[in-house]
């Protein structure tokens, strides 16, 4: 299968402002076809599209709460239904309180525990790699990708952390470069140095750092490329 | 009808409320040492003209629903909401 041939739907809120980066790093640098989804768009049936990224910025303004007015537009409804017939939906940033708004992933980011917005490189720990985000990553495989972000600290209460951990849901946390999960490594107070979840299906996963931000050389990490190329793999495999 | 809902939003205690937090601290530097602690939260009014909607027997229990769906998120906080 030609990479041309799979499309990529970019949802865009008010606000958003890392669709164009998502744009050129999925058509420019993996030479598939992505194309955008404004919020109004009233494509109902999203089954046309292999898979759909919620891009990060501060959608509606981070008003109420980051990502809670975008949870409840007409497109979240359709991604609902997308999502719930297996549909790959990937929320990066301001995209992953979207999906945890929405209802779609389980808890709730709280400002960082520092009070300030967080904007570095950061080193994530592959902790599963039977999803469709991580397949071409090996266990335990170390990316340095950065955060831009000021609620990132996750949260979530006993109950749902146990069920993250016995489904595999928890896929990557920050760590140093060395590998080890320490509380020097958590930019922002996570719980467990949690970054990226996935539901219980595997098919949605939401990831606080920007991996369309390091996915080529020339700014500084091609490591976040790693996340479109499973998906990519997956989607040919399937 | 033309009534208003007033609605006041705190994160829940055994959330860590880092916004109060600051505040408390700077407080503090400020001289005012007999404070003990600091919670931040939201005050939002809601103007309600025409009939409840969503069903409900009341407007305090249409309230309940916007603010239980949008405008708190249960998970952390919680909400008292009076009509007026």
């Amino acid at each position: 299968m030609d990479n041309k041939k799979i499309k990529a739907g970019i949802t865009v809120f008010p606000g958003s402002n890392c669709d164009a980066d998502v744009y050129r790093v999925l058509n420019g640098v993996f030479g598939i076809s992505a194309s955008f989804i404004w919020h109004k768009d009233k494509i109902k049936d999203l089954g046309g599209y292999n898979f759909i990224v919620i891009p990060g910025g501060f959608s509606y303004g981070d008003y109420l709460r980051s990502g809670a007015l975008a949870a409840r537009s007409p497109v979240m409804e359709y991604i609902k239904d997308y999502a719930s017939k297996g549909g790959i939906v990937l929320g990066i940033c301001n995209g992953f309180q979207i999906l945890l708004e929405a209802g779609l992933l389980s808890g709730v980011m709280l400002t960082n525990n520092s009070l300030k917005f967080e904007c570095k490189d950061v080193y994530l720990k592959t902790l599963n790699t039977e999803t469709p985000f991580t397949c071409a990553l090996k266990k335990d495989s170390l990316l340095k990708m950065p955060i831009a972000h000021h609620d990132g600290n996750y949260f979530a209460e006993k109950k749902i952390i146990e069920r993250l951990n016995d489904k595999n849901a928890v896929i990557f946390k920050y760590c140093d470069e060395n590998g080890s999960i320490t509380e020097l490594s958590n930019p922002n107070g996570s719980m467990h140095n949690i970054a990226g979840i996935s539901n219980e299906n595997v098919n949605v996963m939401g990831l606080m750092p920007h991996p369309e931000r390091s996915s080529e050389k020339i700014l500084g990490s091609e490591d976040g490329g790693y996340i479109f190329q499973s998906i990519i793999k997956y989607i040919k495999e399937r | 009808m033309n009534k208003k809902a007033f609605i006041k939003i705190m994160l829940k205690d055994e959330v860590l409320d880092p916004q109060g937090k600051a505040v408390l601290s700077v407080l503090k530097s400020s001289g005012f040492d007999n404070v003990k602690d600091v919670r931040v939260g939201k005050y939002i009014e809601v103007d309600f003209a025409g009939e409840i909607k969503g069903g409900h027997a009341s407007l305090k229990e249409e309230a309940e629903e916007i603010s239980e769906k949008i405008l708190s998120n249960p998970l952390i906080e919680e909400f008292t909401i009076e009509i007026k």
